[in-house]
């Protein structure tokens, strides 16, 4: 449906970072391409600026309802559209759970009422993610909310039974299950970090790689024998990607997201034992990170996720053992994959659509997001000055909590505007 | 015949390293060897004899000068008098004005303190705050039926009511001069000199 | 000196033997009849002890009390299970009644780190999780000093839990710091992770062999095996753990007579130790508790006495 807006006309951006040309959208269509007339438009002046489909996260924490002390669902959407997206994804680890058709369509309906961003509600796989029955998984997707993509995220599908079940069961509407891979028998109750040198030296209990590693290779295997699709959530180790690889090679249905913070933050950073840095899958070394880049460039990794993770302060204000895990990253997430991937020459501006917009609303399933910039397309776009140096200030933040591991670094690129259904939310990098 | 270890006859000028400082020379090593002697009678004198006598040398250069009454004290009396050292560090009344210095050795001779007369040996006497860190070290040692005070040089500028019972050299002094006691046993020579310095020099 | 203590790191080898300078004048306090320097005269320390440990906290309370400064102990309830006060708010309430030194002692590692950067007061870490205890490295050095004088060249075995022991990590760092040859001693299972890359640059040795090492070791250091490692299935059983790594009767005899054996305490006689070595002239072990005082007492007089200092 189309809403009734004014037409605006963005002027000599630069589509994908290919191709200059004045692009006019009407009644949240993109109507025109190329040298539009648009007497009565709103004009905005994309000089030197970048237009992208709007960004699509596969993963964001948004926390209503029950902790709206660290966000809610309008405070998260703030965030979202300043960071140039127009769909999110909320995962179901709120309280109470996103385990039944109800608990969807009041996420669905407090997103539309924020009205910046496309919520789209992620449905629990077992019920309270306790892991052991399936969750009301079809009447989710039936619902309002028409949810697809499954996660118990937060916690493992460990029982490989219960993931076999669900992952045979989303394929009777086209689901997907995103799994946490971590083996709660390898990575103990109180492990905070990554197992390696550092956590040796520092005293910290963590765990290591293969925690992650055998659950993504037992899942393909299982997507293999049941025909259906599965997801890895914030892949963070090299062997992950190795066992990626091999499975896409066999043709298996999988897919994969990576963070920002993975593709730059080294566990390098927990020896102050800043529990800002505290987060699962925990910060890796290098290694890791350098796999992970390489492989979101050639595509084993389809799509950046943020894994948006507010906390309160005092939820993080503790030894870095009992800290709280997750650290924010809508608003920071376009100008980390820029400065990593994009300026570094790794990637162009159109493979960032790709990871952060296309190959994320194929994913999902949402047909609107994701669009290519072609006439008669939903206007779902953002707008980003690939020039603009910005000094990260947590303080600045639209998000309720402040739990930011990129204050005070420098990041290239930021968004400048961005357009939902044609229906600008952000403009001049600012809330519109 | 004189059983100390710091050098004796010299003529004025002295074995060892020159001054550091440009400074006016006020106890040359026979003045300072002159004056030790007369503080041991003095120190025998007032006692009536050596019995109970207990020397103890404040750190760093009291302890020294402690030693070499000792030995002139026994030249005297032929009997051996129990010397040793005091440090004050932990006493001082101006800890927090400065970093945590480490204390020297406290070597307090076997007989301990209670019930004898103990001297309390220092090279300068200033303004009276390190013998009062003193009494308080001795007093958490132990009771001493009496303590005395001997000192090389007493330049004034008392800031507590306290008095030497010995002294070597009364030497009255600018708050802006700097009084520097060199021993043989710290320093390779034996002097005492005044000069001029920005701020002065405590006791 | 740093501010703070919260890690053998934050001290220099000069440091060190500044401290060890003072503890041996400090430690004559324990023979007098009054047992008292008025050195932190006015000072308050508490003591914040959020795991259990009345070896260690009432050592500092004595080494407070014989400086004259007035000494608290107050018990935190510190774990995310309990889920109330962060661990800011416990540690600054504490703190905004006006303390000179906090000595901390917290089940997290590196929780006194974050501690020194919420408050203004002195820090001192009493042991944090399995990450660091300064001062029980500093009793063990100087008591290892006291017995055998400088310990550059010297070759100290230490045996062990080492994943989960604070006691190792602070003494690796503290006798490599004054030049002794280290070797440290674990089954595999309780070697930490990443030791290889570690004691490599760091210059120690490992080896999952003690009695390879035992007839060269110059001190050797025994680290309490805590019984619920077996459910961790870190090691099979108590005695197998005794028969490979445990200071038994017979390693005992291949001991010369002036090999300390040091142990932080409290034993697992039967386990980690034998009685008989435990009770052995070379046993150090009485001896680390009495340093344990005058080490504390020369920490929190070298911290505190001149802070404010200009």
């Amino acid at each position: 449906m189309t809403e009734k807006t004014d037409p605006i006309l963005i002027k000599g951006a630069s589509l994908l970072g290919e191709r200059t040309a004045d692009v006019l959208v009407v009644d949240g269509v993109v109507a025109e391409i190329g040298t539009p007339d648009a007497a009565g438009a709103r004009v905005v002046d994309a000089d030197g600026l970048v237009l992208l489909p709007g960004l699509v996260d596969l993963h964001t924490h948004l926390r209503e309802p029950g902790r709206e002390d660290a966000e809610t669902i309008l405070t998260g959407s703030r965030a979202a559209a300043v960071g140039g997206y127009t769909a999110v994804l909320a995962m179901a680890n709120t309280t109470p759970v996103t385990d039944t058709a109800e608990a969807a369509e009041r996420v669905l309906d407090l997103g539309r009422q924020a009205g910046l961003v496309d919520v789209q509600p992620v449905g629990a796989v077992t019920k309270g993610l306790a892991g052991e029955e399936l969750a009301e998984i079809g009447l989710m997707a039936r619902s309002r909310a028409a949810v697809r993509v499954f996660s118990d995220d937060g916690k493992c599908v460990h029982n490989a039974r219960v993931m076999r079940r669900a992952l045979e069961y989303v394929k009777a509407f086209g689901g997907v299950v995103s799994q946490h891979a971590q083996d709660p028998d390898l990575a103990g109750p109180a492990s905070c970090c990554h197992e390696g040198e550092l956590s040796g030296r520092l005293g910290l209990p963590g765990w290591p790689g293969v925690a992650e590693e055998v659950i993504v290779a037992r899942d393909v295997m299982l997507a293999r024998h049941t025909g259906s699709r599965v997801h890895v959530a914030h892949a963070s180790t090299a062997g992950t990607v190795e066992v990626l690889r091999w499975a896409k090679a066999q043709g298996i249905a999988v897919t994969a997201e990576v963070t920002p913070h993975h593709l730059l933050l080294t566990t390098d950073l927990l020896a102050g034992y800043d529990p800002t840095y505290k987060v699962n899958p925990p910060l890796r070394p290098a290694e890791d990170v350098e796999a992970l880049r390489e492989a979101l460039a050639d595509g084993t990794i389809d799509a950046v996720a943020t894994d948006h993770a507010p906390h309160a302060r005092h939820d993080k204000e503790h030894a870095f053992v009992d800290a709280a895990f997750g650290m924010l990253g809508l608003e920071t997430a376009l100008g980390v994959v820029a400065t990593v991937m994009v300026e570094s020459g790794r990637m162009g501006w159109g493979d960032l659509a790709r990871v952060m917009s296309t190959r994320p609303a194929q994913i999902a399933g949402l047909a609107d997001h994701g669009r290519p910039l072609a006439v008669g397309e939903p206007a779902h776009l953002t707008l980003v000055d690939p020039a603009a140096a910005v000094v990260v200030d947590r303080d600045s933040s639209v998000s309720l909590s402040r739990n930011n591991p990129w204050h005070g670094r420098s990041l290239s690129a930021a968004v400048h505007a961005t357009l939902l259904r044609g229906v600008p939310t952000v403009l001049e990098g600012k809330l519109a | 015949m004189p059983a100390t270890t710091e050098p004796t006859g010299q003529p004025s000028g002295q074995t060892g390293t020159p001054p550091e400082l440009p400074g006016r020379t006020v106890l040359d090593a026979r003045d300072i060897a002159r004056a030790l002697t007369r503080i041991s009678h003095e120190i025998l004198e007032r006692n009536k004899g050596h019995e109970g006598l207990v020397l103890l040398g404040i750190p760093t250069r009291g302890v020294g000068l402690a030693k070499r009454i000792a030995a002139r004290i026994a030249d005297v009396e032929g009997v051996a008098v129990p010397v040793g050292a005091l440090d004050i560090t932990l006493y001082r009344d101006d800890l927090r004005k400065h970093p945590a210095r480490g204390p020297q050795p406290t070597d307090v001779p076997v007989g301990g303190i209670d019930g004898k007369t103990v001297v309390l040996v220092d090279d300068v006497l200033y303004s009276g705050r390190t013998v009062r860190a003193a009494l308080d070290a001795l007093a958490d040692l132990g009771r001493p039926d009496a303590v005395r005070l001997a000192v090389l040089v007493d330049r004034g500028h008392r800031e507590l009511p306290i008095r030497a019972d010995h002294v070597g050299k009364n030497l009255p002094s600018a708050r802006s001069e700097r009084v520097m006691v060199r021993l043989s046993e710290t320093d390779g020579h034996d002097v005492v000199q005044i000069a001029d310095a920005p701020g002065g020099e405590p006791a | 000196m740093k501010k703070h203590l919260l890690s053998v790191d934050d001290l220099t080898a000069d440091d060190v033997h500044t401290l060890f300078t003072t503890a041996a004048e400090m430690h004559d306090v324990q023979r007098r009849q009054v047992k008292k320097l008025p050195a932190l005269r006015g000072r308050t320390v508490i003591n914040m002890f959020f795991e259990d440990s009345t070896r260690t906290r009432s050592s500092f309370e004595i080494a407070g009390k014989w400086l004259s400064a007035d000494t608290i102990n107050i018990t935190g309830k510190g774990s995310s299970a309990s889920k109330g006060e962060s661990l800011r708010d416990t540690v600054l309430t504490v703190a905004s009644m006006g303390v000179d030194a906090l000595v901390v002692r917290h089940g997290a590692s590196g929780a006194c780190q974050q501690v020194a950067q919420w408050i203004d007061a002195v820090v001192i870490n009493a042991g944090d999780g399995t990450h660091e205890h300064p001062t029980q490295a500093l009793l063990d050095a100087y008591t290892l000093t006291r017995r055998l004088g400088t310990l550059e060249g010297k070759h100290v075995v230490i045996v062990g839990d080492l994943t989960h022991s604070r006691v190792f990590r602070s003494n690796v760092a503290c006798l490599t710091m004054l030049g002794a040859e280290v070797t440290v001693v674990a089954p595999p299972t309780l070697m930490p992770s990443g030791v290889d890359a570690w004691s490599a640059s760091a210059g120690f040795a490992t080896t999952y062999d003690l009695d390879e090492v035992i007839d060269k070791a110059d001190a050797v250091m025994m680290l309490r095996v805590q019984r619920e490692r077996m459910s961790g299935g870190f090691f099979p059983t108590g005695r197998e753990y005794t028969v490979g790594y445990g200071l038994t009767r017979d390693r005992l005899a291949r001991l010369g007579p002036d090999v300390p054996i040091c142990h932080p305490g409290p034993m697992n006689r039967g386990l980690e130790i034998a009685a008989d070595a435990a009770d052995a002239v070379q046993s150090a072990i009485l001896e680390q508790v009495s340093a344990g005082v005058a080490i504390r007492m020369s920490v929190l007089y070298h911290l505190l006495a001149g802070e404010g200092a200009v």
